[in-house]
């Protein structure tokens, strides 16, 4: 294994990047203590990094916002007043562009949703080994700073947004019109005649494409986003050994990386509003 | 790499700050945003308000200048009118006053004329008799032909 606990000892490139790659983890051992760092394939672990991370960056967004929200007045705006107006607006207006019903949970939804993934992305800008290494000077082993790069983090996410848009679809078209949704849709059974015997194939066969269809909407909204932010890590962690050549390499990667830390907070924001229009819409 | 309980925290964590987001900051900055825009719209609508407002009170004040113009020249044309009848009216005042005037003092000199004559009739018919005594105290008695004298005296 890579150095712990402040221990420095000569690195392979493979030690360096599995080190870098590796969550903080804190799980109940088979005898019953915590243990931190031999958690391999235990369900109950938790990545503390990610954890802390994730809801850090989630604290400084909602106090930001909450310190403007306060002090919000229609009067003449402050700084931070106009710049969350900023954001706040252009959420507003990309929701009510896709989002026709009413809804007073979507908005901030997407808000959250845009903001936290945007500052955790934000995290793959600080230099890949300052928060590492400051760690293991105070003597924690692993530091993994941008949760995004965490396929929980991201998943824990797209199940939230799919539970909303199972709750979504039933609200508004009822059980029966979810069930219909899933099992009469793409090809339409017949419904008399001799086809009735072809029915119960072709709802079954139904079932199975719509089912693969809803479940990929999550699978596909939180591999996307631990996809790009994982390579993206990635790609800066080997450019970070590559000697003194990294200094202009790692500025240019980082400039690109800007648009797509943007890039896919706005998507994922985006697909879920998509997705939530698409559950309560009755086509 | 594996899945574990961060991602129940996760989604715990979103469930929070969602919710919280709802509740505490997405409400009050969409009602300042709001009320800002009806603020302005009300503004603009003020604004342009004035603006009709202040082209109707220039119109108005042109119309006032203009008719205190048409009444200023109203009254100068009369004062002309006044000046020029004054004018005449002396004029016509003057010329009447000469003629009595003139009329007066033809009448005292013919007067003068008359009494002047009338004097210098009596005197050369004064001096005629005289003479005339003078020459008939030598021949004619004046007493006899006293109505010879007067006749005479009264054709001259």
């Amino acid at each position: 294994m890579a150095s712990e606990g402040g221990h420095h000892g000569p690195q392979t490139s493979g030690e360096y990047i599995a080190h870098h790659l590796q969550n903080l983890q804190v799980c109940k051992s088979e005898t019953g203590d915590w243990v931190w760092n031999e958690c391999a394939g235990n369900p109950m672990a938790i990545n503390v990094d990610s954890m802390f991370w994730s809801l850090f960056l989630g604290l400084v967004f909602v106090l930001l916002f909450r310190g403007a929200a306060k002090k919000a007045s229609a009067g003449k705006p402050g700084k931070l007043q106009a710049f969350v107006e900023l954001v706040v607006d252009f959420i507003d207006s990309s929701v009510k562009d896709t989002f026709h019903g009413k809804s007073t949970l979507i908005a901030p939804l997407a808000l959250t949703v845009f903001m936290w993934v945007f500052l955790m992305n934000l995290m793959d800008l600080v230099p890949v080994d300052w928060i590492p290494m400051a760690s293991q000077a105070i003597g924690v082993p692993y530091m993994k700073v941008v949760p995004t790069t965490d396929v929980n983090i991201t998943f824990g996410m797209s199940i939230a947004v799919f539970i909303l848009v199972l709750f979504y679809s039933i609200r508004n078209k009822g059980f029966g019109g979810f069930v219909a949704e899933l099992t009469l849709h793409p090809i339409a059974p017949p419904l008399k005649g001799v086809g009735l015997l072809a029915a119960p194939f072709i709802i079954a066969f139904n079932f199975i494409l719509e089912s693969v269809a809803l479940l990929a909407k999550p699978l596909s909204l939180s591999l996307r986003l631990f996809g790009n932010m994982f390579a993206g890590e990635l790609i800066f962690i080997l450019i970070a050994l590559l000697g003194v050549w990294q200094l202009p390499l790692h500025f240019g990667w980082a400039v690109f990386h800007v648009l797509i830390v943007t890039l896919q907070a706005f998507i994922f924001m985006m697909l879920t509003v998509v997705y939530l229009a698409l559950a309560s819409e009755s086509h | 790499m594996d899945i574990n309980m961060t991602l129940i925290g996760q989604t715990i964590a979103m469930v929070v700050f969602v919710w919280f987001c709802m509740k505490f900051i997405w409400p009050p900055i969409m009602t300042a945003i709001e009320e800002r825009q009806t603020q302005i719209a009300d503004g603009l609508a003020a604004a342009e308000r004035g603006q009709q407002d202040l082209e109707k009170a220039k119109s108005e004040a042109a119309k006032i200048v203009d008719e205190a113009r048409k009444q200023a020249s109203g009254i100068l044309d009369q004062a002309h009118a006044r000046a020029n009848e004054i004018v005449s009216e002396g004029k016509a005042d003057g010329v009447k006053e000469r003629d009595r005037q003139l009329i007066a003092a033809r009448a005292e000199i013919e007067q003068e004329a008359n009494r002047a004559r009338e004097e210098l009739r009596g005197q050369v018919s004064a001096i005629a008799i005289a003479s005339a005594e003078k020459i008939l105290r030598r021949e004619i008695d004046g007493k006899s032909h006293e109505d010879i004298l007067n006749k005479l005296a009264a054709e001259l």
